[in-house]
């Protein structure tokens, strides 16, 4: 089996603990970008997408270009990992969604070994007019914490343009997570960052949601669902700028602490510079609602258990 | 079945129940009437077994076995649950997990999750993946928490104001629940407002200021409530005359 193969095979056995099926990796018929450290492994276009890789002494550079009106019926798979206990990865990508074209990406990273491992994403989209691009990015870290990961992305949504991502990392020790996306949004654009993270031990967690509404009729949600346990930190920064007549924007953050030593924050921050804005926040930091807890108490479940379902689901 | 004896509850310092006297059978469908703040809610918080409704006097017998100190899921290991008011919604628990979830510890009824649901008059192809989230309304919450009832399937079954919100037109479906979970061998403690549901109990307790009243035929204590405690004015504190005067 070629070098290249095997790394393949042994990247995408990684990446099903993330909740990536092999298939989607190995299988000819998906788009897609798998990166093993500073090896790619797989650059796959099809008719109307185009991805250039490129591989860099610390990772890899991507320019991921959808033609306008090209709507894809299959979603793009990206994949990073760095599977010994050591390494840098710095992906710096650049996505530009013509006008008017739908896609969907499904990104998977995963830090199985990991002891000491710096995951660096630099990403700056464009979603073009009346375009619609979805974005859903699981991790999967292994148990020792040993993980720094800090996406920064950028993203300019230009008029009637549709934005939504999804980042969630429940499953192995999260480690290091600083998260920092920012949203600029154009006339009659939308746009939904969603972020989920189950910190436990000493996970340290900052998320910063940030849309800037420019446009007239814009409107744009900064979700954010955090469980911390034991000695883990989070702090959730969702800010919302109205700069437009009828922008409507919402920060969204709930942060659950299941043990004693476990800390938490929320830092909204809304900036309305056009009167005909509106612009709204709802922050709940505590333990699992008791109501919750009692309601599945009620159907014979321990405490633990209840603890357990309540937070699995608002992380899915 | 259910013998609550003697009991007594104060909260933040406040007498809520004393010398509280209720004994449900085998199967039976026993209705509570009572106003509002008369207790009922705390009464079903507390056979329950909830966090902070620990009587302070007096003793709670399930089939024979003292459940006083039992915590609330131990109870309903037993085979007790409580159907809320005002349930609880579950960010990302679908309806068809709920309904499984109840399943798990209950006594395994033929009812799987899409007849429960139809039972409550929900269609299963819309509601079973359907989370059990803000986006249900009330009224549909409250189904889905009696269905999740039916699932469970349970000895006893404490159904507080199941019928508070809901569409008049599906009122009898919440009867056809209640007859259900007894024609299971189930027996339900009903707390409700709504004279056609608590037609189909086969007994009744008045609960006025903390404490059983009566207990009896539905009808008689039906007549009672109306023509006693509606206008009732000493909540929480009731007159012996009133009770004399019934």
């Amino acid at each position: 089996m070629p070098e290249t193969a095997t790394e393949l095979t042994e990247l995408s056995a990684a990446m099903e603990p993330a909740g990536a099926p092999r298939a989607l990796l190995l299988h000819d018929r998906f788009a897609g970008l798998a990166v093993s450290h500073n090896r790619i492994l797989r650059c796959r276009s099809v008719d109307g997408l185009h991805i250039e890789g490129e591989e860099t002494p610390t990772g890899a550079r991507a320019r991921i270009v959808v033609e306008p009106g090209v709507r894809l019926a299959q979603p793009v798979h990206l994949c990073f990992g760095v599977l010994p206990k050591e390494g840098v990865q710095e992906i710096v990508s650049q996505f530009d969604i013509g006008d008017g074209a739908q896609v969907s990406f499904v990104a998977h990273c995963s830090f199985p070994n990991a002891e000491r491992v710096r995951h660096l994403m630099q990403a700056r989209i464009r979603v073009g007019k009346g375009a619609r691009m979805e974005y859903a990015e699981t991790h999967y870290h292994g148990p020792q914490g040993g993980v720094e990961v800090l996406p920064v992305a950028h993203i300019l949504i230009e008029e009637g343009g549709f934005y939504r991502s999804v980042f969630k990392l429940v499953e192995g020790a999260a480690g290091v997570v600083r998260l920092d996306y920012l949203a600029e949004l154009g006339r009659d654009a939308a746009c939904e960052l969603d972020a989920k993270v189950y910190g436990k031990a000493r996970d340290s967690i900052v998320i910063k949601e940030s849309l800037v509404l420019n446009g007239e009729n814009s409107r744009g949600l900064a979700k954010t669902r955090v469980v911390a346990s034991e000695q883990c930190t989070s702090e959730v920064i969702g800010e919302v700028t109205g700069n437009a007549p009828y922008a409507r924007g919402h920060v969204d953050c709930v942060e659950i602490l299941t043990g004693p030593e476990a800390r938490a924050s929320a830092i909204p921050k809304l900036l309305v510079n056009d009167q005909r804005a509106k612009l709204t926040h709802e922050a709940a930091i505590g333990s699992v609602d008791k109501k919750q807890i009692e309601t599945l108490m009620a159907r014979g479940l321990s405490e633990a258990e209840a603890v357990d379902v309540v937070v699995r689901g608002m992380l899915r | 079945m259910l013998k609550v004896e003697n009991i007594a509850l104060v909260l933040d310092g406040k007498p809520i129940l004393h010398d509280l006297n209720l004994h449900i059978r085998e199967a039976e469908i026993h209705s509570i009437l009572g106003a509002n703040g008369t207790g009922k809610s705390t009464l079903a918080s507390l056979i329950m077994g909830l966090s902070g409704y620990r009587p302070t006097a007096g003793r709670i017998l399930f089939q024979g076995e003292d459940i006083t100190e039992l915590p609330a899921w131990e109870r309903a290991r037993r085979g007790i649950t409580l159907a809320w008011q005002e349930p609880a919604r579950f960010e990302g628990l679908t309806v068809a997990e709920y309904l499984e979830l109840a399943r798990r510890h209950g006594r395994n009824g033929d009812l799987g999750p899409s007849e429960c649901l139809r039972k409550v008059g929900l269609a299963p192809e819309k509601y079973l993946r359907r989370a059990v989230d803000a986006t249900l309304s009330g009224g549909e919450r409250r189904r889905v928490e009696l269905a999740s009832v039916l699932a469970m399937m349970p000895k006893l079954a404490i159904l507080d104001e199941p019928d508070s919100g809901i569409d008049p037109l599906a009122i009898e479906n919440i009867v056809d629940v209640i007859r259900t979970l007894a024609r299971n061998g189930g027996a339900v403690l009903l707390i409700t407002h709504h004279e056609h549901v608590a037609a189909v109990a086969d007994r009744a307790s008045s609960l006025c200021g903390g404490t059983i009243l009566k207990t009896g035929d539905p009808a008689a204590i039906a007549r009672f409530y109306r023509n006693h405690c509606l206008e009732c004015l000493h909540v929480n504190e009731p007159r012996a005359e009133e009770v004399a005067g019934a």
